[in-house]
């Protein structure tokens, strides 16, 4: 919901959530998959520095409606 | 015998076609055109006149187009308006949708249109105005009339109407309570198999408002970026009381410089999960210390320096909403042009 409002007033927005689904029920139209409920963005450094250039490059991306991407695995 | 009136644009009313679409408000005596197929399949309504006008002039003077439909509407003593079909025409569905909404209010008359769902006439009716989905163009004239007719014939008897999917009209976005033959039990672990079996289906249809995703970030080493979560991250023994499920609000809290969540200053308080690990470093929920040091390498312009936060769990969605407006309304005025949300 706070995905869709904020793109509503033009601001590209990116989700990290580990329930993509849910997201794109909820109208995000951006979506990085996180690994898991309690840690959106991973547990140590390495993994978080992945995530978010990841949801930095969605960002910088054209995408079609509720679009989820996937980080890969070191 | 129940007087109708059916509303035209002026290719469907015989007017002429985009060169006429500047004609204004007319009345035609009787059926015409699509409303001749229409009568022919009524049974105890009668169209008595057909208004019509063009899909330019309605859209570019749509005040003066409604004051006068409704004028030559009110002299008609209508029991019953009829608009359509309109199929996937933009213009001509949501001018169809527009005096309808209007009729009904004014006049208090039953009144239904047929259109193609995705009509932006179905976003103008926002539920108000019966909608008969269609093709989405003409060749679906004659599956669509019998259609209208039934409904037509359902409205004006005076009954009441029963689900869409039964009496063949567009969902209008509420709910009504009726005995199911099942309990919810049965009826989720009916649904369970049908899609172990490979069918996925759903009692409740998904809703229409989408937001088309905006171009992307032309700059994100110029940009300013804002970090927002639903996860619950507020300053340690959280002060201001955010709730752990079913928030009412949301905060905002000055970073002041800070480049990283610590733990110990800082914590989730959100219900839906379990806490610990976040809290052993509140940057898995929230990467302040990830994006600043992005913004130190030059591959960020700036990081806003508030973070806004809510709970996402239990919310409900006009509250969700909500937020969400306000929310979007504080970082345009921060000029803030790149959004990281993190939820669960």
């Amino acid at each position: 919901m706070l995905a869709k409002e904020i793109e509503r007033a033009g601001v590209p927005t990116v989700f990290v959530t580990s329930l993509p689904t849910i997201a794109t029920m909820v109208g995000a139209n951006r979506i990085v998959r996180g690994p898991a409920i309690t840690h959106p963005f991973g547990l140590d450094e390495a993994d978080r520095r992945r995530i978010v250039e990841r949801a930095l490059e969605m960002l910088e991306t054209e995408v079609e409606p509720a679009t989820v991407w996937e980080v890969e695995a070191e | 015998m129940v007087r109708a009136v059916h509303y035209l644009n002026q290719f469907f009313a015989g007017l002429g076609g985009e060169e006429a679409a500047e004609t204004p408000p007319t009345r035609l005596e009787g059926a015409v055109g699509p409303g001749r197929g229409l009568a022919a399949e009524l049974q105890g309504v009668e169209i008595v006149a057909t208004l019509a006008c063009g899909d330019d002039y309605f859209g570019e003077h749509e005040e003066q187009a409604l004051a006068s439909l409704v004028e030559l509407l009110e002299a008609e003593r209508p029991g019953l308006l009829v608009a359509g079909p309109a199929f996937g025409s933009g213009r001509y569905g949501h001018a169809c949708a527009r005096f309808l909404r209007t009729a009904s209010e004014r006049l208090r008359i039953p009144v239904l249109a047929a259109m193609h769902e995705e009509s932006p006439g179905v976003g103008t009716a926002e539920g108000k105005v019966l909608i008969v989905p269609t093709a989405v163009n003409v060749a679906g004239m004659r599956d669509a009339l019998p259609r209208m007719a039934r409904l037509a014939e359902a409205v004006v008897s005076g009954r009441e109407l029963g689900p869409p999917e039964e009496e063949g009209y567009l969902p209008r976005g509420f709910r009504r309570n009726r005995f199911a033959p099942k309990p919810g039990a049965e009826r989720a672990v009916d649904l369970l198999l049908a899609k172990l079996a490979g069918e996925a289906r759903s009692e409740i249809a998904g809703g229409f408002d989408r937001v088309p995703p905006p171009a992307p970030v032309p700059d994100l080493s110029r940009a300013l970026l804002a970090l927002v979560t639903e996860a619950g991250c507020v300053p340690q023994g959280n002060p201001d009381r955010l709730p752990t499920i079913r928030a009412q609000g949301w905060l905002r809290y000055e970073l002041a410089g800070s480049r990283s969540l610590a733990a110990g200053r800082y914590e989730s308080v959100h219900g839906g999960f379990d806490v610990k690990l976040a809290n052993e470093d509140p940057n898995r929920l929230v990467p302040l210390d990830t994006v600043s040091e992005l913004a130190d390498e030059g591959r960020l312009g700036r990081v806003h320096d508030v973070l806004y936060t809510t709970t996402g769990n239990g919310t409900p969605v006009a509250s969700a909403t909500r937020f969400g407006r306000e929310i979007a309304a504080e970082l345009k005025e921060a000029g803030v042009e790149a959004v990281l949300l993190s939820g669960t």
